[in-house]
């Protein structure tokens, strides 16, 4: 049986992903996440969907048959917040007001030289500053994107993706992380949410960059735009009912899409950043996720994200000591603390009973991801929650839970196989199902993250 | 049984109920500055957040804890009608000239360590004002420095809310393409560049902001009659403004020169509200009587000066001559540091123009309150007054004086003797973290350090 996953194995280093239409995993420990795991089973794959998972499932004729032996099958990871697919820039010329925006590594010369050069800059609210909330992730899907096949590796089959750049940058996609396929059959859902940001990567205060230049600048920015859409959408009903005699309303692209996105994406990392997101979130009246969540660790953290019942999405780039810094400098006690404490997030808002969710912040190695996982499992994280963090979790946050997150029949079959425990240092990832097709990790490459979820306090802390 | 259970059960629930600031206090025998009322020898008594009495001699309430006030002074909690503390994400909204759609409300940051400083300087209140680099800039609030506490409970509830204006050499650099904060990187011209666009600025925002308060007014008049129209649009730039020009919204002005000073008293009663407080006002000397006459608060530096050219003609006794003109006169720190010795800043006034101990007092405490609109909360040492309080080992105008004890609410917020106990287990405790960090650099295969994660959101 062992020569047949090796034969398998050998035919799959030059074959990039074999399509067979029928795979049977037999004798494999199953961990389904959303029931028990089955010690010695049976999953079948059928035309991209799980067709039957169990322990005394008959393995059909015509199908591949991957003896699981010692092996484990998961359900394929969801990266919940990601920019796998984004082009290095979004958009508008428009859009790059002031060159703000995460996307750190992602931006070329060319196209930040573009976006410096002739750009008016915004004087107010009126202009949509670092707008392009009516770009759609899944319109400008880049399936040659080399980072799909880094970050599958690592056991990632689905990315949530949202483009990268301004205060309303746009809106996210559910992809599923195939190579070779046309952009339009990756997506799962084309629109999830708008991303907001309030990260002042460029325009700095007082003079250089546009409208907004300061945190509370930004902030009162989307307030005025949710204001904006409110009354943007009475004016236009009040026109649709009876046109005679009214003023047309002009059209805005910028509250369009912030109208047609059905939930915000709002960053957090301090607690006073959550305190202050969770409030503004209830004043937007918008379904709100938060992400970012470093100081989530702090039981008043998870306190309050518990009672607004608000899900949250948790980096796992656990801060880390800067390498260069002046061994004179002491960092403060919360910074000090916050990195000691940081991994241990995920099992604080657990015992919270928070709804949240891991997501890789631009780390794609799948070692790096082991490790950082890893991490949160030893600050008293259990497997299983570690797991259907990355599963069933993000599915039920993003409202796609009926399809994705586990392994169940009907599901779309989105597997990985491991030798052994999915986060240990020494197991390795076998062969990734995405769409039901069979792929193998890839060799290590390097690639660009988006960027810290707010800026750092900076002396103010 | 079971009725005695659920009473049990229920007692540690009562407790949590009751307010922070219910303990009662008795201060007894500390020589008492109330500044409203004369200085003594005797004792304040504290209950549920409020001063319940104060005399020479005080009914003692049983169970109240005793703090022994002994050769030591107390005086109201200081208010600092001046600050740029305990906002995150930058003070100014320097993109444009007229920044009223933000507020500081936005961006408290209740964990600034400035906030704890501040209190151990005997502050209890604080105007945090939105930066000078524009000639309307952003809404502003007063806060309570109640260290421990979220962003809105620091929140100085039902104070009314404020406006930064700023005239003179700070908005006009921000407009100039040479100057200006962009450093190396090209910066476009930001209007105005003169003292003279200054006003205009200030003019055309109201000009805009009358015409939005008329389509309101419209809009509210139809619907009052019964009518259903599409409302205007809000415009958070104008809503401000409109408050002013209700009178529902106090303006703080930054000003240095006597002409700017009378430019904006003009342009206030050509459009009809006025001048709250003047900020620094460091020629106010010169037209103390007109700025009486405006009904205006003066806010100003105690002796510092010449650190500009506007600032050139600042004397030490301009506290002490607008007082003598009329003026209601309070000294703010408009820094950090100099927030945490506004006790000896008042203190000058009384060698620079002669002031009273009250008098000088009353600069940093009740003059600040009347200035602020919470006069009838805070500032002196009365019944039924917030309990904001500070004890003071020795004269509380001299240099010499240390803070011993922190009231707000009637809640001790800092206590030196906790602070000075308390340093070495907490350097303690992080020195340990130090040494823990340390330690796991030295094992091989720390997580995330052979990748490229290394950047864990640090310096961007």
């Amino acid at each position: 049986m062992k020569k047949l996953v090796t034969a398998l194995l050998l035919f799959c280093a030059y074959a990039f992903a074999e399509a067979p239409s029928t795979v049977a995993i037999r004798n494999a420990r199953i961990v389904t996440v959303s029931g028990p795991v089955i010690a010695k089973g049976t999953v079948i794959v059928r035309h991209g969907l799980i067709e039957a998972v169990g322990e005394n499932v008959p393995v059909p004729a015509d199908a591949w048959v991957v003896d699981g032996e010692g092996m484990t099958v998961y359900p394929g990871l969801i990266d919940s917040l990601s920019t796998v697919g984004m082009p290095g820039i979004a958009v508008t010329a428009a859009a790059a007001t002031g060159g703000r925006g995460g996307g750190r590594g992602q931006a070329t010369p060319a196209t930040t030289a573009a976006a410096t050069a002739t750009v008016e800059r915004a004087r107010g609210p009126e202009d949509r500053p670092s707008t392009t909330s009516w770009v759609i992730a899944a319109d400008e899907l880049l399936s040659a994107d080399r980072r799909i096949e880094t970050v599958r590796g690592g056991g990632v089959t689905t990315a949530v993706t949202f483009p990268t750049r301004g205060i309303f940058a746009g809106q996210g996609s559910i992809i599923d992380l195939l190579s070779g396929e046309k952009a339009g059959e990756m997506v799962l859902v084309p629109s999830v949410g708008q991303y907001i940001s309030l990260s002042r990567g460029g325009g700095g205060g007082g003079g250089g960059g546009g409208f907004p230049s300061a945190l509370m600048g930004t902030i009162s920015y989307i307030r005025q735009i949710y204001l904006d859409a409110a009354h943007y959408q009475l004016v236009k009903d009040a026109y649709a009912k009876d046109p005679r005699g009214m003023t047309r309303p002009e059209y805005d692209r910028a509250l369009e899409g912030v109208i047609e996105s059905k939930r915000i994406l709002l960053p957090a990392n301090r607690l006073v950043e959550i305190d202050r997101m969770l409030r503004f979130a209830a004043e937007l009246k918008q379904s709100t996720i938060l992400y970012g969540a470093r100081e989530s660790y702090r039981p008043e953290a998870a306190e309050l994200l518990k009672k607004s019942g608000t899900p949250v999405l948790v980096s796992i780039r656990w801060p880390e000591a800067p390498r260069d810094a002046n061994p004179e400098d002491v960092d403060s006690f919360r910074t000090l603390e916050t990195r000691d404490k940081a991994a241990s997030a995920p099992s604080v808002l657990q015992k919270a009973g928070v709804k949240y969710a891991l997501y890789f912040d631009g780390l794609d190695q799948p070692r790096d991801i082991q490790r950082a996982v890893k991490k949160a499992i030893d600050a008293g994280l259990s497997r299983e929650d570690a797991l259907r963090a990355l599963t069933l979790t993000p599915a039920q946050i993003y409202g796609v839970a009926d399809r994705l997150g586990s392994i169940e029949k009907g599901k779309i079959a989105n597997l990985i196989v491991t030798n052994g425990e999915l986060f240990d240092d020494r197991t390795k990832i076998q062969m990734i199902f995405v769409d039901g097709k069979k792929y193998m990790p890839a060799a290590d490459t390097t690639t660009g993250g988006r960027g810290p979820a707010t800026d750092d306090p900076g002396a103010n802390q | 049984m079971i009725k005695m259970k659920s009473l049990l059960a229920l007692l540690p629930a009562v407790i949590a109920i009751a307010p922070l600031g219910a303990e009662t206090f008795v201060i007894r025998n500390a020589t008492v500055m109330t500044v409203s009322k004369g200085t003594f020898k005797g004792s304040v008594v504290v209950k549920d957040g409020k001063i319940a009495d104060v005399g020479e001699k005080v009914l003692e309430p049983a169970g109240a804890t005793i703090i022994d006030g002994n050769g030591q002074y107390l005086i109201p909690g200081i208010i600092d009608c001046h600050s740029h503390i305990a906002a995150d994400g930058g003070i100014n909204e320097g993109s444009v000239s007229v920044s009223s759609m933000v507020d500081i409300r936005d961006v408290i940051n209740p964990e600034d360590i400035a906030i704890y400083r501040a209190l151990a300087g005997g502050v209890t209140t604080a105007n945090i004002l939105h930066g000078s680099a524009n000639p309307i800039g952003g809404c502003t609030l007063p806060l309570k420095m109640r260290w421990g506490k979220d962003a809105q409970s620091m929140i100085f509830e039902g104070a009314t809310p404020g406006i930064k204006f700023a005239l003179g050499e700070n908005p006009k650099r921000a407009g100039n393409p040479q100057g200006g904060r962009g450093g190396t990187t090209p910066v476009q011209a930001r209007y105005p560049a003169t003292r003279m666009g200054v006003e205009d600025t200030i003019r055309e925002a109201f000009n805009e902001a009358k015409a939005y308060k008329a389509e309101w007014d419209g809009y509210n008049a139809k619907v009052a009659h019964g009518e259903h129209p599409i409302p205007p649009r809000k415009d958070l730039k104008l809503e401000p403004l409109k408050e002013v020009l209700e009178g529902k919204r106090f303006v703080h002005a930054h000003c240095y020169r006597a002409d700017e000073i009378l430019m904006l008293l003009r342009v206030a009663d050509d459009y009809g509200f006025k001048i709250r407080t003047l900020q620094h006002v460091l020629e106010g000397y010169k037209v103390a009587k007109e700025i009486a006459a405006h009904g205006a608060g003066a806010s100003t530096f105690s002796d510092w000066w010449s650190y500009k050219v506007e600032a050139f003609d600042a004397i030490p006794f301009n506290a002490a001559i607008m007082t003598k003109k009329g003026v209601v006169v309070s000294l703010n720190s408009d820094d950090a540091e100099l927030m945490r010795h506004l006790n000896s800043e008042a203190g000058k006034a009384m060698k620079y123009g002669g002031m009273s101990e009250t008098e000088a007092l009353a600069m940093v405490t009740l003059n600040p309150a009347k200035q602020l609109g919470i006069d009838n909360r805070v500032g002196s040492i009365e019944v039924g007054k917030d309990a904001d309080l500070v004890l003071y080992d020795k004269f509380p105008l001299s240099d010499y004086a240390k803070v011993q004890k922190v009231l707000i609410d009637g809640t001790v917020y800092f206590d030196r003797d906790k602070e000075v106990t308390g340093r070495p287990a907490k350097a303690a405790e992080k020195q340990k973290l130090i040494d823990k960090e340390k330690q796991n650099q030295q094992q091989p295969g720390r997580g995330g350090r052979g990748g490229r994660a290394g950047q864990g959101g640090q310096a961007q």
